[in-house]
This record gives structure tokens, sequence and C-alpha cells, in this order.
């Protein structure tokens, strides 16, 4: 029992990441349609962002976390108005293979300026180090910390989508695009807040990866991103609870399966679960079922 | 006829070359890898060119050819083994497209993709873990029979099969889905029948592919089959043109060219590819040829034009 729950904590963690990233995910598949590969990769780029930040110029945890998500924000929007934007009215297999083309460029450009190594983030000092134990359970401060930031930043998104004007504004968009730019909101500008809504979590995502797991390379976005996307699947994508939900779900079976079963076999249970839902239910846990019309 | 006599010369001038010593070690892989990557592409183009079904799974099917053909000649190295080989790989993947096409083609655009995508992780995956597969180290010492002569009869089959395939009434089917799969329904054509049919076919292509790839290499290993080989194989189509098979060919080329100058700088290499996809989509997302066709008779064509040109002038 207590083992269990110890992966419960665990798989709460994990969940934490897919559930951020995969926020993202929603959000720009909800408004325009697109299963944004590069995702993934702005979330290693937060990733380095926050090493530098700790490595170099010697900054704190927060600050590096801050400037990451500054800084994803600022290349999620340039990768839409750059690679999406021309794309616009273009069929969607189009835009699905730009969308894999900024990706690799991202992964091997960066390969091409920090080399493939893998990186270690710094130590963690002071509260970050200590840990609490409740019997045979171990809760570490970073996993604490961790969850906290992540609900956070969710408390945060949520209140943006719901309660300000350009949140309106997105939930417009994603309804109807055309209906909604007839009713005077500028579609472009509310697709590029979107984009950076959705790179900042992942920013996040990547600053708080580095942080749990120490290492990075560039390389490591890929196989979250895909779990991420499928947690979104999973919950039913473009709804943004959703997205929150299958990313704990998605990082529970993981830890789960790896605890119990074959640590090997994890992925590819992830993506069984994925083909399941696909066929059984394609529009996801709380999504709806739309019939498509001619 | 121009064709058959078109296709000789190619084959015996290669032939001739090979035999002569003119073209080195190195360039014959180039050669190999060349043949290997038209199979792939045209098979993949039937897919997402024609029938419009966007997969990103193919060097799944790849890998299973070149798994099931290695076993095969490991216990039986004869060139009789060899062909058995090949027909078995590609038989398993045709029946693995099958078993994964027939819940998978009732998705969309790119829900399709990721579950495409999927499935051919599960397939590393699986044959990572594998004790008969050796593992992620993979197979070693996989007798080595193809030569110029089996490519060739491998690679023209394929095209000539899936030209032909596209130009039967099945074939304008899966057109006609890519078109638009609502009015195509609407006209009594079965989509899912077609979109199946193609992917069989397709991933049968992509095992025959996978098992000279190991026929050849004689060393083959479960991440040589990731998602960045699916990748390499879409971007050959895309450049090519979707819906063009001899765009295919000419972008299998070209892109072998270009990767043998850049062997030494795999970065930039890929880099240089993903800045290609990007601008291929922004500014020519037809590709090098659209849907049209390179044939003996637009050559003809061309010549003609050239001629009442010059007679003008």
């Amino acid at each position: 029992m207590e083992g269990f729950l110890q992966q419960v904590v665990n798989g709460i963690t994990l969940g934490s990441i897919y559930a951020l990233m995969a926020l993202g995910y929603t959000m720009v598949y909800g408004i325009i349609r697109l299963i944004n590969f590069a995702h993934a990769d702005v979330y290693m780029i937060g990733a380095y962002v926050g090493y530098f930040c700790m490595t170099f110029l010697n900054l704190g945890f927060l600050p590096s976390l801050v400037i990451a998500m500054f800084v994803c924000t600022v290349l999620g929007i340039l990768i839409e108005k750059i690679a999406y934007r021309p794309l616009r009215n273009a069929t969607r297999i189009s835009v699905l293979i730009t969308a894999i083309g900024v990706s690799l460029f991202l992964q091997y450009g960066m390969m091409f300026f920090v080399s493939a190594n893998v990186r270690t983030y710094p130590e963690m000092t002071g509260i970050m180090t200590k840990s609490i134990n409740m019997g045979n359970i171990v809760i570490s401060m970073q996993q604490i910390i961790l969850v906290s930031i992540t609900i956070i930043l969710m408390i945060l998104l949520q209140f943006i989508v719901k309660k300000t004007k350009i949140g309106k504004a997105m939930r417009a968009v994603s309804m109807d695009k055309d209906a909604a730019e007839l009713m005077g909101i500028n579609v472009d500008s509310t697709i590029s807040f979107t984009f950076g809504l959705g790179s900042a979590l992942a920013g996040a995502a990547g600053v708080l990866v580095g942080v749990y797991y120490n290492t990075i390379n560039p390389l490591m976005g890929t196989v979250p991103g895909l779990k991420a996307f499928i947690a979104a699947v999973f919950g039913g994508i473009g709804i943004i609870p959703g997205a929150m939900i299958g990313g704990y779900f998605i990082g529970a079976v993981e830890v789960l399966v790896a605890g119990y079963g074959n640590s090997m076999y994890r992925d590819a249970v992830v993506f069984a679960i994925l083909i399941l839902i696909l066929i059984v239910k394609p529009s996801g846990l709380l999504g709806k079922n739309t019939r498509e019309k001619v | 006829m121009k064709k058959l006599i078109a296709l000789g010369l190619t084959y015996a001038v290669i032939q001739i070359l090979i035999m002569t010593n003119l073209i080195s070690d190195y360039l014959q892989a180039t050669l190999v890898t060349i043949c290997i990557n038209i199979i792939l592409a045209v098979s993949l183009n039937l897919i997402t060119g024609f029938t419009g079904q966007f997969s990103l799974g193919h060097a799944g099917f790849m890998s299973i050819g070149a798994y099931v053909c290695a076993f095969i000649t490991l216990r039986n190295p004869t060139i009789f083994g060899f062909l058995i080989g090949v027909f078995a790989g590609a038989l398993a993947a045709a029946l693995m497209g099958f078993l994964v096409g027939l819940p998978t083609l009732r998705l969309r655009g790119d829900y399709l993709a990721i579950a495409t995508l999927g499935m051919s992780e599960i397939i590393r995956i699986i044959f990572i873990n594998l004790e008969i597969t050796n593992g992620a180290a993979g197979l070693n010492g996989i007798p080595q029979f193809v030569n110029w002569t089996w490519l060739f009869i491998f690679m023209t089959a394929t095209i000539l099969g899936i030209s032909n395939f596209i130009k039967s009434s099945h074939g304008r089917a899966c057109i006609s889905i890519r078109e638009d799969e609502i009015a195509a329904e609407a006209m009594g054509i079965n989509t899912i029948k077609y979109k199946v049919v193609a992917f069989v076919i397709g991933s049968f292509c992509a095992g025959i592919a996978g098992a000279l790839y190991a026929s050849y290499f004689y060393y083959i290993k479960p991440d040589l089959f990731g998602f960045l080989k699916s990748v390499d194989i879409l971007v050959i189509v895309v450049l090519g043109g979707l819906g063009s098979i001899s765009g295919s060919i000419l972008a299998a080329i070209l892109l072998a060219l270009i990767s043998t100058y850049l062997q030494s700088f795999p970065e930039i290499r890929m880099i240089l590819y993903a800045a290609a996809l990007i601008a291929i989509m922004i500014f020519r997302p037809q590709g090098l040829m659209g849907s049209r066709e390179l044939s003996l008779e637009l050559f003809g064509k061309l010549g003609d034009s050239l001629k009442s040109k010059k007679g003008r002038v």
C-alpha cells in the first residue's frame, strides 16, 4: 500500500509536467486545429534557458522560471508568425508537415549550438533539498514546489481564459473563426496570444523538469511531447480541464507501469492507450461528439 | 515499348558501370539507399499523396519487413531463403498494415498521423524488448544477397505496380477519397475499404524495402526505424510532390545526393532538411512536381515545343 502511494506521489509529479504541456497542445489545437509538434521543442528550449540562467547568470529558481517562460512566449509567437501564419488557409496536412519541420529545426539547431551532450542542472540549495516523510512515503520539497507551481499556473490560465477579454476572444475564435472576425475580434493577434500562453506553460514545464530530473538534452522534448499530446487527446482535445485530467492520468499510468510492470514498456502502454481512445472515443473523456457537415 | 527500352537501358548502363568497377563501393551504397528510398517514398505516396491519409509510421512497416527477412535469411542463407524472406517480410508488414489500418483509418488527418506514429513506436519498443530480435543491439551478420539486379527488379515492380494501381478504378477511388471523403462516400465508394487497401499495399512495399535494407546492409537495429526515418521518407514524398510518383523518384535521388555531400555534418543536414520542409510548405506546397508526372511523352512534347519555337525564330 505504501509502495502504491509512493508511486501515486511520483505519478502526480510527472503528471503535472504532462498537464502543463498538454495545455499548450490543447489550446493551439482548439484554436487552429493543428498538432503543434514544435511545442515539445519549446519545452526543451525552456529547459535550456533555465539551465543557462541558473548556471551562467547564477539566478535563483523563480527568476529563472520567469525568464524561461518569457523567452518561450516570444519564441512561440515567433514560430506562429514565421511558420504557421502564411499557411492559415492551407490544407491541414501542409500545416502539420510544417510543424514537424519547425520541430526538427529547433532540435537540430539547438544541437548545433549547444552540442548533443547531456547537460546537468546545478544542485539545488536551501529549501529545495528538504523532504517530508510520512510513514514510508517520501515527498521531496521539489515535488511539492513543482506540483504547486503547476496548480498556480493552471488557476492563472483558467482565470485568463474565463474572466478576461482576451480569454473571451480565444474562446470565440476556437468556436468559430469567421464569426469571431465578424464580431470585430482580431483573429491573428488572438492566435498569437494563444501560442504565447501555451509556450509560456511549456517553458515552465521545461525548467521544472530540469530541476526535478537534473539532466537535459536537445532531444528531450520528443517523447514527453507525444505523451502530453496523448494526454490532451485523452481529456478531449481543445478542452482545458480535459488536458489537466489527461496529464495526471498519463503520468500516473506511466509511473505505475514502470513500478509494477516492465519499465521498458511504459512508452508502449501510453501509445496503446492513445490508439484505444482514438478507436473507442476519439472525442476524448470530456469531449462532445461533433458530426462533420458538408 | 519505349518504356521497356528506357528501363532496360537504365539497368544495363548501371550494371556495366558496376561490373567495370567505375562505381565505387561507397557510391554503390548510395545507389542502394536511393533504390530503397524510392520504394519507400512511392509506397508512402500511395497512402499520403494519392489517398490523402497522413501516415507517420512508415518506418514501422519497414522494420517488420527487415526483421522478418533477417530471421529467415539467417536460418536459411540461400537465394531461395532470401526470396522467401522478402515476401514473408512484405506479407508480415502488409498484415500489420491491415491490423493497424482497419481501426485507425476511421480517424481523420492529424489523428491518423498520431495513431500511426504511436503504432510505429510500439513496434520499435517491442523489437527492443524481444529476446529473438536481440534487443537494442540488433541483428548482425545477415547474409547479403541484394545486388543491383534484385534492387532494380523490386524497385521497378513497386513503381509499375503502384502506378498501375492508381490508374485502375480502385486507384481512382483512392484519389476521390483524397479530394473529398464525404463526396466520395456519397458517390457510393466504400471509403474505409479503399483506405485500407491503399494502406496495405503501401505497407507491403515498405516491407519489401525493409527486407532489401536488411539484406544489403547486413545489420539492423530498432533505432534505425524510428520517427526520424518516417520523417525522412515523408520529406522525400513532400519534396517530390504529394501525388506524383516521378516526383518521389526525383526527390529520392536528389536528397540522396545532397546527404552524400553533407555526410560529415549530420546536424547541418537535419537543419537543412527541416528548413526545406518549412520552406516547401510555405512557398511551394505542391512540391517539385505537384501532382503531375514526368513521362517519356512529356520529353517528346518538350522536344516538339523546342523545335517549334526554333522554327518560329
